[in-house]
């Protein structure tokens, strides 16, 4: 009876054991949704039917809306966004990953920007630091990835100079 | 004597219950409580909204801290108008503000005798100027809190420099002697429309303030001591604020100062400020 009863926990135990396992070596970060333009996800919808052309070129029909501006000259589309299947993007080791998970991908090359943001350094904080209620933003929620050098902004007013309230009631 | 006029008989009931007012440290849990409940009466009768006044005390085990990425900071001001914002600051006519971001010529750090704070270009950032937002800079060793001649002021177990506005007689020492010009004096009656005010207030932070007293940037304590980032950090744009428990070996700005380049505004002075300007890499 009791040989049954481990035969049947242990499965259960080692399962535990592997599942916490499993998420040690790639841990997992609250990040919302990722931005993507709208109507446009999922991308095989088109392009499944589409013919793959691997030439670096300028594109005429569609997306002309995205400027490369991002080490253009030595990268193109489909070093990022796997060709065969368009809804994921790929890591140098072919591995395949989703867009919510793209921080992977921009950490590829800026590796030290992915160990701050890890450590909650690099990115917009907000909400509740207690516990484990950080909250993260993927890199293209504040970079566009095509582009990702922040434009300038207009500044809030300066402060009014101190005469003004000289005769402030 | 007795049958004379009775002592501040000419005193409204307001009046009357603010000259009795013991001071905050000395008050016991139900004198506190007494004290908030006149407090959200008044403020319903004069603002026409129902205020929360909180009496929360610092959370043991921590020492709040500050960081500042001069290296992302682009001088935009969000974080100045979201402080206003939050922390009931009269809008206009007095203006009062508690966070001033200064512009320095690129490369003359260490001169902010030549600093400037009303600059107003059309884009930010600026080529050759970079940015520095000073607030109060929560000094462990605070010169405004020594000078006060009436402990209007303090240091709290949390570390944040605190104000007791019912205390403060408005003789302004403590501004003379903040060398980060931190505080700030209510020359007017502050001046907030009663639809934008913040109503989750703190009574050492962000309630309306009256005339005549001094307050000061508290790291929002009314947000911090129940585990949210104060206005400053959410609104920044670039993400340039960070904050956290320097207590605390996970937190934030404990990584800040083990691995990034950090200074602190005029070390020199031994004020121990807890507020950490650091750089990339």
């Amino acid at each position: 009876m009791r040989k049954i009863v481990y035969m049947l926990i242990f499965p259960l135990v080692l399962g535990t054991i592997s599942s916490i396992f499993s998420k040690e070596i790639r841990e997992e970060f609250p990040v919302p949704p990722p931005p993507l333009s709208e109507g446009i996800y999922p991308c095989s919808q088109c392009h499944a039917t589409m013919e793959l052309n691997t030439k670096k070129r300028i594109l005429t029909e569609e997306h002309t809306n995205i400027k490369l501006h991002h080490a253009e000259t030595m990268r193109w589309c489909l070093d990022c966004h796997y060709s065969r299947n368009r809804d994921k993007l790929r890591l140098y080791n072919g591995e395949l990953i989703d867009f919510g998970r793209s921080y992977l991908l921009c950490g590829e090359c800026h590796g030290n920007v992915l160990r701050d943001w890890k450590a909650g350094i690099h990115g917009k904080r907000q909400g509740y630091f207690a516990g484990r209620k950080r909250t993260y933003l993927l890199c293209v929620h504040c970079h566009d990835a095509h582009s990702p050098r922040p434009k300038p902004i207009k500044p809030e007013p300066p402060p009014s100079p101190p005469r003004e309230r000289r005769h402030a009631k | 004597m007795g049958s004379s006029i009775p002592f501040l008989s000419s005193c409204g009931k307001e009046e009357r219950e603010d000259f009795f007012q013991k001071h905050f440290l000395e008050m016991t849990r139900e004198e506190k409580e007494a004290l908030v409940a006149r407090l959200e009466e008044r403020y319903l009768k004069k603002f026409g909204r129902r205020f929360k006044v909180s009496i929360q005390e610092s959370i043991p085990n921590t020492l709040w801290g500050y960081g500042l990425d001069l290296s992302r900071c682009i001088g935009c001001r969000r974080c100045v108008y979201a402080c206003m914002e939050e922390n009931n600051c009269s809008r206009e006519k007095p203006q009062s503000q508690w966070i001033r971001v200064i512009r320095l010529k690129k490369g003359s750090l260490v001169n902010l005798e030549d600093s400037e704070h009303y600059y107003n270009p059309d884009l930010v950032p600026e080529k050759e100027y970079i940015y520095i937002p000073v607030q109060c800079q929560h000094c462990e060793n605070p010169p405004c809190v020594k000078v006060c001649p009436v402990h209007a002021t303090w240091k709290e177990p949390d570390g944040l420099v605190v104000v007791d506005y019912n205390w403060c007689i408005g003789c302004r020492y403590c501004i003379a002697a903040c060398p980060y010009r931190g505080r700030i004096f209510n020359w007017g009656e502050p001046n907030v429309p009663p639809d934008q005010l913040n109503t989750t207030v703190h009574y050492l932070g962000n309630r309306p303030r009256m005339r005549n007293v001094v307050d000061k940037c508290t790291f929002c304590i009314q947000r911090v001591r129940m585990g949210r980032y104060p206005a400053c950090v959410e609104v920044c744009p670039t993400g340039s604020r960070k904050f956290g428990n320097l207590l605390d070996p996970q937190s934030e700005i404990r990584y800040i100062i083990q691995n990034k380049r950090t200074f602190r505004l005029k070390e020199d002075l031994n004020t121990d400020p807890k507020f950490y300007y650091f750089f990339e890499a």
